[in-house]
């Protein structure tokens, strides 16, 4: 009896993950209903006004798609030559050495840094440099917004192709090795191919990371409403439009910026789940 | 096309490659301490006693002081005891919950509600902050007409219990069946061999978990804007606004005469949340089962 009482309330837990999913989903639906319905959904998302005047209100969610697609890519691939080099140090070179779980802990550690800090130092200490560059006047824009970005993501892209590049059977590495390749010829021949897609994988849920990120983002690329052209244009990004605007916002608006929400969401969902996806072929 | 294939050029490009490697490599770990040594310059001389003692100053009493060159007087005690209530709350929400649904899918690993249990986990765990706080704000705030600690909670406590289930789930497949099974077969009835063998053995590890998801809650400030707001004096009524340390660094970013006190409460939201990482790394590292 008291087993069955027992199982019945982890089933029960296990179905609020469910309900706690699917109100998820309501909450974002219901509240952004009414910017859906004044703005229909394609005009929604494919116009770039955002006009507050009270009686013109007319807002729309492009310039923050492409601010968000352009930042988080720009990101990506700001963070490959570094989040690369360090998965095959870890996963490759010296796999299972002290060096190895020494370097993986300093980056990982990275990943702690709250959104807000990294905002902070991209501020004050990349933001002059930018400057000093002469890059663009204020140091505020995509550009900066990226690199700061790219930095965020590294522990997440390299960490777990770090795990797949050390998944590779030895048996095969050896083969090569006995054919006469060099560490470089069996990394290239051999590792890349077969870890591939599960690197590919990892860099794909570093996307999906870059693509939430708020406040480092809100702090760093300028808050401007328009489509940003060049890498040095002020932006905003989905989230950080949310994070800027939420405080003030009621009726028609709020219901705009709740419904970019509901839009990152499902860009967010959709990344995760190919990522995963591709990762299950691999596992399999 | 003889010079590229002799061995001493295969080696030597071998060897520029592993330099390359090993160069960003190092590179790589660099922002970490640039970040930490330019909080530590910038913040050590604002952590006293009074910064712990008292709440976050007004915008004039910060004005006032810095006409008269005097340090900011002033703490971030509302931080701290705001960040203490949210994330102790959603702690409550979060770890029984997680817990036990962690439990529910290492026991049913092959069922396909679980794998969509799974999936939905792993949706939640990858759903941005910022998105988050909207829905604990139609959640909580939008039918309470308040904005309050407890919202705040729920966001956390939604962005924690993926990892919690995730560590649960984890470790509880790490540990050997037989243990599962000797119990069972003493006449242990199913809820002790998991509450007295199962959940003590893997101890360890669900620690290792919680502390890493709390790291993980405690610098978030995207979620916290749109459900806790702030509040400038110490609340422990969790129906009310609240303030919070990350919440507080970005108050002060924003007013140009409190923005000296930002270095400080990052240094030590920084140092809480390393801290918590390193003593769930050094508990995981001596935790493994033989």
């Amino acid at each position: 009896m008291k087993d069955k009482i027992f199982k019945y309330l982890l089933f029960l837990a296990a179905c609020l993950v469910l309900f706690l999913s699917a109100g998820m989903v309501y909450a974002l639906i219901s509240q952004s209903l009414s910017a859906f319905s004044h703005f229909g959904v394609t005009d929604f998302v494919t116009t770039a006004d955002w006009d507050p005047r009270e009686g013109e209100e007319k807002y729309g969610a492009l310039s923050f798609i492409v601010g968000t697609l352009s930042t988080s890519l720009l990101a990506l691939l700001f963070c490959i030559p570094f989040s690369f080099p360090v998965a095959l140090f870890n996963g490759e070179y010296f796999k299972g050495k002290k060096i190895a779980t020494v370097v993986s802990s300093i980056v990982d550690l990275l990943a702690g840094i709250p959104s807000i800090v990294f905002g902070l130092w991209g501020f004050y200490t990349l933001r002059p440099f930018i400057i000093s560059l002469g890059l663009s006047e204020q140091g505020f824009g995509v550009l900066t917004a990226s690199v700061v970005l790219a930095i965020m993501i590294i522990p997440y892209a390299s960490s777990l192709s770090t795990e797949f590049i050390s998944m590779v059977p030895n048996k095969l590495k050896e083969g090569a090795y006995s054919l006469g390749d060099t560490q470089l010829n069996v990394i290239a021949n051999v590792s890349l191919p077969v870890a591939g897609s599960g690197i590919f994988a990892s860099y794909i849920l570093a996307l999906g990371r870059a693509l939430g990120e708020t406040m480092a983002v809100t702090m760093l690329i300028g808050n401007t409403n328009d489509i940003p052209t060049k890498l040095t244009d002020t932006g905003n990004t989905m989230a950080s439009i949310i994070a800027n605007q939420f405080g003030e916002a009621d009726g028609l608006k709020l219901s705009s910026l709740i419904a970019i929400g509901l839009l990152l969401f499902i860009i967010t969902a959709l990344i995760n789940s190919f990522a995963k996806l591709v990762m299950q072929r691999i596992l399999k | 096309m003889k010079l590229f294939s002799t061995i001493k050029f295969r080696l030597g490009v071998d060897k520029a490659f592993f330099g390359i490697i090993c160069f960003f490599s190092f590179l790589t770990m660099i922002p970490l301490f640039v970040i930490l040594w330019e909080l530590f310059r910038k913040g050590y001389k604002q952590i006293n006693l009074n910064f712990f003692t008292e709440v976050a100053p007004t915008s004039m009493d910060a004005m006032l002081a810095r006409m008269g060159h005097e340090s900011i007087p002033g703490g971030i005690l509302n931080g701290l005891t705001g960040s203490l209530l949210i994330v102790a709350v959603a702690i409550l929400i979060a770890i029984p919950i997680g817990i036990m649904v962690g439990i529910y899918l290492a026991d049913n690993q092959k069922s396909k509600f679980s794998g969509i249990i799974r999936y939905l986990t792993d949706l939640i765990q990858g759903t941005p902050s910022i998105v988050i706080g909207i829905i604990a704000y139609a959640w909580c705030v939008k039918p309470l007409h308040s904005y309050s600690a407890f919202a705040g909670s729920v966001a956390l406590a939604i962005m924690m219990l993926p990892l919690v289930i995730r560590s649960t789930e984890e470790t509880l497949k790490m540990l050997p069946g037989t243990l599962k099974e000797s119990g069972l077969a003493l006449g242990a009835s199913y809820t002790s061999v998991v509450l007295q063998i199962l959940l003590p053995s893997a101890f360890g590890g669900l620690f290792t978990g919680i502390l890493l998801a709390i790291s993980r809650i405690m610098g978030e400030t995207a979620p916290l804007m749109l459900t806790a707001l702030g509040a400038s004096i110490v609340n422990w009524d969790i129906m009310k606004p609240t303030s919070s340390i990350p919440l507080l660094i970005w108050e002060f970013y924003n007013d140009p005469n409190l923005v000296d006190l930002i270095w400080s409460s990052s240094l030590l939201l920084l140092l809480i949340i390393l801290t918590l990482n390193l003593t769930a790394k050094s508990i995981a590292s001596r935790w493994k089962i033989h």
